[in-house]
């Protein structure tokens, strides 16, 4: 059988869920004797190559590029994870939730103590992905399968659910891993 | 005349006497039911509906409900710990809880509660409602975010004329918690104290005194809260 094929990403979230997962030490390498990594900033490959078996989101929706990142990720895995609470509720981006968006541009660009800009530009370059009206956890924008809670989460959990989908085995949560902060 | 009384929890014989409220009664019995809003001491509320058990088939609060001869509890079934799960995803969505950013978390009852039920990620939508922070009194802070209106502040804080130091103003969708203006203001530092103590959530904080406890040694960190409610018996 060929080994499953992770990918990994981090949308609106601050790349510690990705270090999180890092901490499981050496039981990386157990890993990646087990699984193939596509997709994903650990191994640097930038757009997908095959179908995966595994998707972990990092971070939750605030411009329009994230949903369409979401998206791919929901079309290539068959198992999509949220890992954060940023990928389960926003996390702090999504304190901008109650304020609109022409006052989060204002402040930052506009009315800022340290901002300096003449010209009153906002960014508006198509380059640019849009900034969403606010920020989506992720599951309110595609189906996810699973939800792994930290800020971040804790790596013994990364582990003990990564290992219980791949084996294919239960998984028994111990007490000290479940926690939202 | 407190009578002795029998009754079964999940079909397990139980004894109690008839001055005690289902909670208590159960916890005499070294059976965990889950609670928010009930503060040990003072009279129960009712507010919250996390402790809601069936008695002779019928949904009923626990904190509320004295016990009494013959009945039949049920408290860890599968449908009522899918609705305790369910009321504590309602608190949770319906406020702003932004937990790795929050002075309680970790001494937090809410949050335990979750941590309890293995709670995931809530299955309703986040409402992020707009809420405020008032800063205004000189000794503590009230962050609406979070309040959960459980009314144990208002139950428990009061003067030493035994007048309430916070209070609801507004009703339905708008009500929340307020300071007596006069009261709040000559708030001795042991009231403020107390005040934050009692708040289950991070919704009163006394100023200065956020993240006193390192992670690691929080009340909730290595300790379930059903352990800390009922340390040395072994739960159903
Ligand atoms: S009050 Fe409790 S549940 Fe709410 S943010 Fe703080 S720790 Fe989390
Ligand atoms: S401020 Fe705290 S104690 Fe008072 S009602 Fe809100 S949650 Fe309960
Ligand atoms: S603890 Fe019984 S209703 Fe809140």
């Amino acid at each position: 059988m060929s080994r499953p094929i992770i990918a990994t990403t981090s949308l609106a979230g601050c790349f510690g869920c990705h270090m999180s997962f890092l901490d499981i030490d050496e039981r990386i390498l157990d890993l990646i004797e087990l699984v193939e990594f596509n997709k994903s900033p650990i191994d640097d490959i930038k757009t997908f190559t095959k179908d995966c078996d595994i998707g972990l989101i990092e971070g939750g929706c605030c411009n329009t590029e994230n949903i369409h990142i979401l998206k791919e990720f929901r079309k290539k895995c068959k198992i999509l994870i949220s890992f954060g609470e940023c990928a389960i509720m926003g996390g702090l981006p999504a304190l901008r939730n109650d304020i609109s968006v022409k006052e989060c541009l204002a402040e930052a660009y506009l009315d800022g103590i340290s901002t300096v800009n003449k010209e009153e530009i906002l960014p508006n370059d198509e380059e640019l992905p849009m900034i969403l009206n606010k920020v989506y956890p992720c599951h309110e924008v595609v189906k996810m399968d699973y939800h792994l809670p930290g800020c971040p989460p804790r790596a013994d959990l990364i582990w003990d659910v990564l290992h219980a989908l791949i084996l294919g085995t239960d998984v028994e949560l111990p007490y000290e891993v479940v926690k939202y902060d | 005349m407190n009578n002795k009384v029998n009754f079964t929890i999940d079909d397990k014989e139980c004894t109690s006497t008839s001055d005690k409220y289902i909670v208590e009664a159960a916890r005499e019995n070294g059976v965990y039911i889950p609670t928010l809003c009930n503060y040990d001491g003072v009279k129960p509320a009712g507010s919250c509906r996390v402790c809601t058990v069936k008695v002779n088939k019928r949904y009923l609060t626990a904190c509320t409900t004295p016990i009494a001869e013959g009945m039949e509890i049920e408290v860890n079934t599968t449908d009522l710990q899918d609705f305790r799960n369910a009321v504590v995803e309602l608190l949770f969505t319906e406020g702003n809880h932004f937990c790795p950013a929050c002075e309680k978390s970790g001494n937090c009852e809410l949050q335990a509660l979750a941590y309890k039920f293995q709670i995931m990620a809530p299955r309703f939508p986040f409402q992020f409602n707009e809420r405020y922070i008032d800063a205004s009194n000189p000794k503590i802070y009230h962050d609406h975010n979070r309040c959960i209106l459980c009314k144990r502040c208002i139950r428990v804080v009061k003067d030493d004329k035994g007048k309430s130091v916070f209070a609801f103003e507004n009703r339905a969708r708008q009500i929340r918690i307020n300071f007596d203006s006069k009261l709040g203001e000559v708030l001795t530092d042991e009231l403020a104290e107390k005040a934050m103590e009692v708040c289950p959530v991070g919704s009163i904080l006394v100023k200065g005194k956020g993240f006193k406890d390192p992670i690691g040694t929080r009340k909730f960190d290595h300790t379930p809260i059903d352990k800390i409610v009922i340390p040395e018996k072994q739960n159903i």
